[in-house]
């Protein structure tokens, strides 16, 4: 691996010098599952790795009704899957943190470093997505707020400036009658990248049979994770039944623009995000029906 | 740049200091600046598992950790597995099941199977497919491996709760009591 400076601050502030000073030259080091490896394939020249793991502040997991879920930029997928409110009012991102990489990935991949990343495929970003998650940014300008799905800009880039840092995703509180859903095909059962995945959120009225609103987000299909905003606004006002469903999947097959590569044809994909979306969107029903 | 960093860390329970460039992985000065050679390097990109280890309780890849990284923390690795008094039930049924040939991905397995039976002794067939996908084998397949662990784990059920091989799986005290919950 090439050579580099690694440092290690203990606070936000001296992250952000640190990032400021070696502008392009310098990285941020959450998990490493994404940038160890690139470096080491020699995909880009750094001067600096700023390991953000110190920092107290992006090690927060926290949950209140009336913030909603904090998951600073260092937690690993572990802690966000095993943690109960995550379990409860936030399946979508349960459903994605579980299943990425192996135990041995889960360990130490964060949910900041996949958003960060930036990959097509990043399968929490859909999830992030469709709980309307933002991502709050700390430079040496100060602090900003991001959407999520106005996150990414392109396949491994991300919006951030030079000397910024991921320090939080926010996710608000569901409302009652919320239910959300993730799924990928891979070829394989585990540690793979996606071909296809989706994620998908409703919220059912008191009744639970019509839909007050639903967000669409898909990935591996276009160079960012996209959120299929005509597709989930075709569902408001919809009865939650299978010709909404239908009718949602099919427009959702309209907002991908994927590529051919060797994991998979154009065709195969736009095919695998309408049933994935489809499928998604029946267990994010029964589980907001559930409650 | 190549100036080294001095990195303090417990592997195996014994205090282990040593100079370590920024850009080495943990993976290379466990094995080439400390000589602890079980633990093996496969893919180097964290696919294969081989060179997996137990940092603070978690199972990691040390091939995406940077040894810089260790500085504080409490590794295990495969040579701290078995105990002065024998094999660990895990290695004891391995060779039992003949559940390795080349042996390359044994030691990533073992630490990896290990951490899964501390936590859920009763972990079934499905449980442990799914917690050693990130370890993967060329020589044997998995059903081998998967019966070795599931016979781990009915000792470390009934054994004396130091997780030691104390008897031969079956022949061990009948009381059930689940020594990795209590
Ligand atoms: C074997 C294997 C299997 C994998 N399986 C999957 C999978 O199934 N699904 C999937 O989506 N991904 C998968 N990945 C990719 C990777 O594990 C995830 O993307 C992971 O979440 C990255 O997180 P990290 O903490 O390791 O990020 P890092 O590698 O530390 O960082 C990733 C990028 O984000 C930047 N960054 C990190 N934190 C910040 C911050 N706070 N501010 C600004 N920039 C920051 C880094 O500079 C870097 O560019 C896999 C990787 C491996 C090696």
């Amino acid at each position: 691996m090439q050579e580099f400076e690694y440092v290690a601050p203990a606070n936000l502030e001296d992250a952000i010098r640190l990032m400021a000073e070696k502008g392009p030259r310098a990285k941020a080091l959450a998990g490493g599952t994404d940038i160890l490896i690139q470096l080491r394939g020699g995909r880009f020249q750094i001067d600096r790795l700023v390991d953000i793991k110190k920092i107290p502040e992006l090690n927060e997991l926290s949950f209140s009704e009336a913030n909603g879920l904090t998951v600073g930029a260092a937690v690993e997928c572990y802690r966000v899957y095993e943690d109960q409110t995550v379990q409860k009012l936030y399946p979508g991102l349960f459903d994605s943190a579980s299943l990425i990489g192996g135990i041995q990935i889960q360990g130490r991949a964060t949910v900041g470093g996949n958003l960060c990343n930036a990959a097509p495929s990043g399968d929490n970003i859909p999830s992030l997505i469709v709980q309307e998650a933002v991502a709050i940014v700390a430079g040496p300008n100060g602090r900003r707020n991001i959407s999520v799905e106005d996150f990414c800009a392109g396949p491994g880039r991300n919006v951030l400036q030079e000397g910024e840092l991921l320090v939080a995703i926010h996710i608000p509180t569901p409302k009652p009658n919320f239910g959300a859903h993730f799924l990928r095909f891979i070829p394989r059962n585990e540690m793979d990248i996606a071909i296809a995945n989706s994620a998908v959120s409703v919220l059912l009225d008191d009744s639970k049979q019509h839909i007050v609103s639903a967000r669409i987000a898909i990935g591996s299909v276009a160079p960012t994770p996209v959120f299929a905003r005509e597709a989930s606004a075709l569902l408001t006002g919809k009865e939650a039944n299978e010709a909404s469903i239908e009718e949602a999947a099919e427009a959702t097959k309209a907002a991908a623009s994927p590529i051919n590569d060797m994991r998979g044809t154009i065709d195969q994909r736009i095919h695998l995000v309408g049933v994935l979306t489809k499928r998604a969107l029946r267990t994010a029903i029964s589980r907001a029906r559930e409650g | 740049m190549s100036e080294k960093i001095h990195v303090h860390t417990t592997i195996n329970d014994t205090e282990v200091d040593f100079l370590a460039e920024s850009r080495q992985s943990l993976l290379e000065i466990i094995r080439d600046t400390l000589g602890m050679t079980g633990t093996k390097e496969g893919c180097n990109d964290g696919n294969c598992g081989a060179c997996t280890v137990n940092i603070d309780g978690r199972i990691v890849d040390s091939c995406c950790v940077l040894a810089v990284e260790a500085e504080g923390k409490n590794i295990l690795t495969i040579e701290g597995v078995a105990s002065p008094e024998g094999l660990h039930p895990l290695q004891q049924a391995f060779l039992e099941e003949a559940a390795l040939q080349c042996g390359i991905c044994t030691p990533g397995f073992i630490v990896a199977a290990k951490s899964l039976l501390e936590r859920e002794p009763n972990a079934d067939e499905a449980r442990i497919r799914h917690w050693l996908a990130g370890n993967l084998c060329r020589c044997t397949g998995y059903d081998k491996i998967v019966r070795a662990v599931l016979k781990a784990g009915e000792v470390m059920n009934q054994g004396d709760g130091a997780g030691r091989a104390t008897t031969a799986a079956g022949a061990g005290p009948t009381d059930q009591r689940d020594v990795y919950n209590d």
